[in-house]
């Protein structure tokens, strides 16, 4: 079957629509968080919403700086959600390797008891939670709730990485192993470049979920001066779900600059970390 | 590789950086409160938290903090911190939730640590709402009443009778001038019951309707009889019958219909009187409204809940937050802080504030729908929150949704929620 330069290019053209409409699509969500955080109460509350704010407003900004601390919550909140993240990666990758390279039945149900873990709504766990937290005088604390964030997260980052290190032939340790390297030579340079797509993606995991969390933040952060943005935007908010939409859109939208610095520099890191396995040097 | 690697060093230092952060409390010195204040509207919030400094540049002994919390999470951080023996020592909450507390043994009784004045000076039907047991759990403060807010165009146009405070509607004249309003392209009224159970019950007392029967020992069971039905029956007609109610807002939160309200959809939007705020700010500028009084039945009395502020039984220092609250409550501070949320004080002397009087923004017709305002029987019941969510909620909505019949609902929330009421006994 031939096929001609112009099915071929008008297979193109369907691919760049696909791709377009597919951003499009991904990008509504922002696109319509900026358009609402410059308009005024008036043009939120049209029948006929509006893409492009009529009169573009700053007050919006002026009311959510003013009555809330959004620039050092959302501070706060990067380096709890990093340091969640970390900590977490750091406290799952040997135990993930340990996993998958040490199989045995007992393994099998320890995996099966971390994901068990996950079923357990948080709100049963908080108060006895709490109550240790406060033994150890981390109530009131970011390194407390960084510890609870990481905790929480580890079971799935577990799960993740323990399939990626699987991923890992076994083979190539052992080839490693012949070339006259040792165990940690073998581990640093074969297994952990074929590893940092899934430590990355597992950074990512533990950054967004510690980054979003809001009810033990909630429980543990007492002081105004060091809670964190999910409860800096939640003050937005009335009873039964009524919004003040205006700033909470401002706010929010000062809240992803922080988280999209994080993930444009990760993102770079999880090209690199794909490629740099593809050729045992 | 290396920039990876550098990560986890980042994360620790971080994590030993963080533990500085706690905030410790110092011995000796003055005496800390710790105030959790739920408001979230801008004027409010500035109000809470001026009245706080007012208080700590005059009391240098006793500092208030000023933390904020949010209505929808309220009663998680409560709990955990009641449970945890670690609550704030002032709460601010609605009355509906006390008595779950109070049965607890959580909330200090107020009753001989507020002055004489502050306790004549508040209406009694609002200390009914945090009293239980004859103990005084919280101070009430603003309180909310059921009231439409109509396009004052449109009803003149149709030549309808505007209500006043002095001559409401009363529920057969609303029903009468909903037919009057109703055109191919426009329903009189819009209800949006996505949340209808506390409306329904605090309307229902126009005809007497209670719902609970409370006996001397505090055990509630459930009683659907024919005051009951009243207000339930006259909105289903209305959406079902007469077709002067708009169906899809059933199902809506109460600011979600505005917009088409706004654009003349509606002649009339049912809600609190802190719908006028939302209407100043997002109605064109040149749309006219008018509030339209409480509804007459038997009577105009609606169920209330009240905002309350209550001291935590374990805080160190009760006498100390009890003073806080007789100076934060004082009716020239409620008049601000009914300003600032757009609801009504239960202060008599605030409620004569010229402020909340005046015609502008229909504060006067607000004001005046006070008096109609007394305690939601509700409001004593135990188990009432699971009352609301696991049995009323969901047979309100299949009854407003035309699923069941008014006999299904009667019949449901009498048997699922005597169940539910039997476990509390």
């Amino acid at each position: 079957m031939v096929i001609t330069k112009g099915r071929r290019a008008g297979g193109r053209a369907l691919q760049y629509t696909a791709l377009l409409g597919y951003l499009a699509f991904l990008a509504f969500p922002l696109v319509w968080l900026v358009s609402t955080a410059f308009k005024t109460s008036r043009e939120m509350a049209r029948l006929d919403p509006t893409w492009i704010p009529l009169e573009p407003t700053l007050d919006n900004f002026v009311q959510a700086l003013g009555e809330q601390d959004i620039i050092g919550a959302a501070q706060r909140s990067l380096v709890v959600a990093l340091a969640s993240a970390v900590l977490v990666v750091a406290m799952a990758l040997p135990a993930s390797y340990a996993l998958a390279r040490h199989r045995s039945r007992l393994n099998a149900a320890a995996l099966g008891w971390v994901l068990v873990s996950q079923v357990f709504p948080f709100i049963l766990l908080i108060i006895p939670l709490f109550m240790i937290l406060r033994q150890l005088g981390l109530v009131n604390s970011l390194a407390g709730l960084v510890i609870v964030h990481a905790t929480f997260c580890l079971p799935f980052v577990l799960w993740m990485l323990q399939g990626y290190v699987r991923g890992v032939p076994r083979e190539l340790e052992e080839a490693a192993g012949v070339d006259g390297a040792g165990r940690w030579r073998t581990l640093w340079s074969v297994v952990a470049p074929l590893l940092a797509p899934g430590v990355v993606a597992a950074l990512m995991f533990g950054f967004v979920s510690s980054w979003n969390e809001f009810l033990f933040a909630l429980i543990l952060l007492k002081d105004p001066q060091i809670q964190t943005l999910p409860l800096a935007l939640v003050r937005f908010t009335g009873p039964e779900g009524v919004v003040r939409l205006g700033p909470l859109a401002a706010a929010s939208l000062m809240a992803t600059v922080p988280s999209l610095v994080f993930f444009s520099f990760i993102q770079r890191r999880l090209k690199g970390g794909m490629v740099a396995g593809a050729v045992k040097g | 590789m290396r920039r990876i690697t550098a990560l986890p060093a980042l994360a620790l230092t971080g994590v030993l950086a963080l533990s500085a952060c706690g905030s410790g409390e110092g011995e000796g010195g003055p005496v800390q409160l710790r105030f959790l204040s739920l408001a979230w509207q801008t004027q409010s919030i500035e109000a809470n938290e001026r009245l706080v400094q007012e208080w700590n540049d005059t009391h240098p002994d006793i500092q208030v903090e000023y933390v904020q919390g949010s209505w929808d999470n309220v009663n998680d951080q409560l709990l955990t911190g009641f449970e945890a023996g670690d609550p704030p020592d002032i709460i601010h909450n609605e009355s509906s939730a006390l008595a779950g507390y109070a049965a607890r043994g959580y909330l200090a009784d107020l009753g001989d640590m507020l002055p004489q004045e502050l306790k004549d000076d508040i209406r009694a039907e609002a200390w009914e709402t945090a009293t239980f047991d004859g103990q005084v759990v919280g101070v009430p403060f603003l309180q909310e009443s059921q009231v439409f807010i109509a396009n004052r165009e449109v009803l003149e146009d149709s030549g309808v009778r505007i209500p006043t405070s002095e001559e409401p509607w009363t529920w057969d004249e609303f029903a009468e001038v909903s037919e009057e309003l109703t055109t191919e392209d426009r329903y009189a009224v819009a209800w949006p019951l996505g949340s209808p159970v506390n409306r329904v019950l605090n309307l229902s007392l126009n005809f007497g309707g209670t719902f609970f029967e409370v006996a001397e020992d505090g055990t509630a069971s459930m009683r659907v009889g024919e005051q009951e039905r009243e207000v339930l029956q006259r909105i289903h007609e209305q959406l079902y019958e007469d077709e002067t109610a708009a169906p899809e807002t059933v199902g809506m939160s109460g600011s979600d219909p505005l917009p088409a309200f706004y654009a003349g959809e509606y002649a009339m939007i049912q809600g609190g009187v802190y719908t006028r705020q939302q209407v100043v700010e997002q109605a064109p500028e040149d749309f006219e409204w008018v509030t339209i009084p409480p509804l007459v039945g038997d009577t105009a009395e609606q169920g209330a809940v009240s905002q309350t502020l209550s001291v935590a039984a374990d805080s160190a220092h009760p006498e100390e937050a009890a003073e806080f609250l007789s100076f934060f409550l004082s009716a020239e501070n409620q008049v601000d802080l009914a300003l600032g949320d757009w609801l009504l004080p239960t202060s008599r002397e605030a409620a004569q504030a010229p402020e909340l009087n005046t015609e502008e923004n229909d504060w006067d017709v607000a004001t005046a729908s006070a008096d109609n305002l007394v305690m939601a029987p509700y409001l004593k019941v135990q188990g009432f929150d699971e009352w609301k969510n696991r049995v009323a909620q969901p047979a309100l909505e299949e009854y407003f949704g035309g699923a069941i019949t008014i006999d299904e609902l009667a019949q449901r929330l009498e048997t699922e929620g005597d169940d539910v009421l039997g476990r509390y006994r």
